[in-house]
C-alpha cells in the first residue's frame, strides 16, 4: 500500500532509510522544522537548516521517488529565546515560495511557558498574514494535556484562522477529542516508548473514526522508528480493518489536507507510471 | 465505528502480552521494595496507585483517565495568569 508520512524529520536520518521507507510504500512525507538538540546560536543557523529542508532533503528523497516537503518554524523549544525567535520569524517569509514548502509549523508549545505562547502567537499572525496553512506540536508527558489546551485556547480565540487549515500533531487518547471537535485536523505519531503505539492508534481510530485524521512516525533523531506507519498499516489489518480505511487514513487524508498549502504539487505513483518516468 | 473483533478473540490475542505487562509492574514494583531508601512520599508512585486503581474499575475510556493521572491540569485562565506575571516566563 502507498502512504504519506505527514510528520517526519528526515534531517535526522540516514539515505538508507529513504530507501527502506520508499521500499514500504512511502511515496510521500512532510517533514516540520524542530529541534537539533542544540540550541542554534543566531539567524543564519536557521537559515542553513531551511536550505537543507528546502534544497537538500527533497533531492535525497527524490533518489528513491519519495515527494519531500516542508514546514519552517522556530520551534516550540527555542522560542524561549523571544528575541532570537523574532529574528527567525521575519526571516521564514525569504522561503515561503520555495516549491515543497507546505506553511509555519511545527509551532507550538513544550514546557507551556509564558514565553512559548508568545512566540506561538507570533507565529500565527506570520501564517495568517502570508495565508499559509498551520501544523502544529503540542507538548509530551504531563505537559501535553495542559499544552494542547492552551494551543486550543489560542486557535480558537483567533477568527482569523480557518480550523480545516490546521493540523495539530502527538495526540493522545487524553487530547484527541478537543482538537477533532474544533474542526481541526489531527495526527497521531507513533514513537516506540513513550507515546502512541500502532494498536492504541488503531483504537482511536475506531473510537472517532476516519475523518481529518492522520498518522505519523515523527522519525527524529530520539529513539524512534521512522517505519511507524507501515506498523500501523498492519495493526489496522490484524485488527480486520478494511484496505480502503487504512488507505484513506495514510494517504487520501494526508492528501487532502496538504492540498490546502498552495505550494503542495504531489504527483500520484500511478501518474508517474502513465507517464512512462 | 464498530471493532471488528469481539471481546473473547481480542482477550484470546491479547491475555498472554496483558499477563507479561501486569508481571512487569509487578516487579518494578517489588524491586522499588527490595532497593535501599523509600519512595513511599514520591507523587509519582502515588500517580501509579491511582492508575492501577482506575484500571480496577469498569469505566470504558481507562486509557483517558490514566493520561489524565498522569497530566499537569489544565487552568483555563491561564492567559489571565500571564499577563499578570510579568517577570516569570
Ligand atoms: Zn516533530
Amino acid at each position: 500500500m502507498y502512504y504519506f508520512d505527514p510528520h517526519i524529520h528526515m534531517v535526522s536520518r540516514v539515505t538508507d532509510d529513504y530507501e527502506m521507507l520508499a521500499k514500504m510504500g512511502c511515496v510521500g512525507m512532510s517533514e516540520p522544522a524542530f529541534w537539533a538538540g542544540f540550541d542554534r546560536g543566531s539567524v543564519d543557523g536557521f537559515r542553513d537548516y531551511f536550505r537543507q529542508l528546502t534544497e537538500f532533503e527533497p533531492k535525497r528523497a527524490s533518489w528513491y521517488r519519495v515527494q519531500h516537503y516542508t514546514w519552517l518554524c522556530i520551534n516550540a523549544k527555542e522560542a524561549e529565546n523571544v528575541s532570537l525567535s523574532r529574528e527567525v520569524i521575519a526571516m521564514i517569509p525569504e522561503f515561503l515560495d520555495r516549491p515543497g514548502v507546505l506553511g509555519i509549523g511545527e509551532i507550538g508549545l513544550n514546557k507551556n511557558t509564558k514565553n512559548e505562547s508568545i512566540v506561538f502567537g507570533e507565529h500565527l499572525d506570520l501564517a495568517m498574514k502570508t495565508d499559509e496553512q498551520i501544523l502544529i506540536h503540542t507538548p509530551h508527558l504531563e505537559d501535553k494535556y495542559q499544552g494542547t489546551r492552551m494551543i486550543l485556547d489560542m486557535l480558537c480565540d483567533d477568527s482569523r484562522i480557518d480550523h480545516n487549515r490546521v493540523l495539530v500533531d502527538h495526540v493522545e487518547e487524553h487530547t484527541i477529542r478537543a482538537v477533532l471537535d474544533e474542526g481541526f485536523w489531527a495526527g497521531m505519531t507513533l514513537y516506540p516508548v513513550s507515546k502512541c503505539t500502532p494498536e492504541r492508534a488503531v483504537d482511536m481510530v475506531e473510537m472517532y473514526g476516519p475523518e481529518r485524521l492522520l498518522v505519523n512516525s515523527a522519525g527524529d533523531w530520539g529513539p524512534s522508528k521512522p517505519t511507524a506507519v507501515p506498523d500501523f498499516i498492519l495493526a489496522m489489518r490484524l485488527r480486520g480493518h478494511p484496505e480502503s480505511l487504512i488507505r484513506r487514513i495514510v494517504y487520501d487524508n494526508p492528501l487532502r489536507f496538504f492540498s490546502g498549502s498552495r505550494n503542495f504539487d504531489f504527483t500520484p505513483p500511478e501518474v508517474y507510471q502513465a507517464a512512462g518516468l | 465505528m464498530p471493532i471488528p473483533l469481539d471481546g473473547p478473540e481480542v482477550l484470546n490475542r491479547e491475555f498472554l502480552e496483558i499477563r507479561a505487562r501486569l508481571l512487569q509492574i509487578a516487579a518494578s514494583l517489588d524491586r522499588m521494595d527490595r532497593a535501599a531508601g523509600t519512595v513511599r512520599s514520591d507523587g509519582r508512585l502515588q500517580q501509579i496507585q491511582r492508575a492501577l486503581a482506575i484500571l480496577q474499575g469498569s469505566a470504558a475510556d481507562r486509557v483517558e483517565q490514566i493520561q489524565l493521572v498522569f497530566s499537569r491540569p489544565y487552568e483555563a485562565n491561564w492567559k489571565a495568569t500571564f499577563a499578570r506575571d510579568r517577570t516569570k516566563s
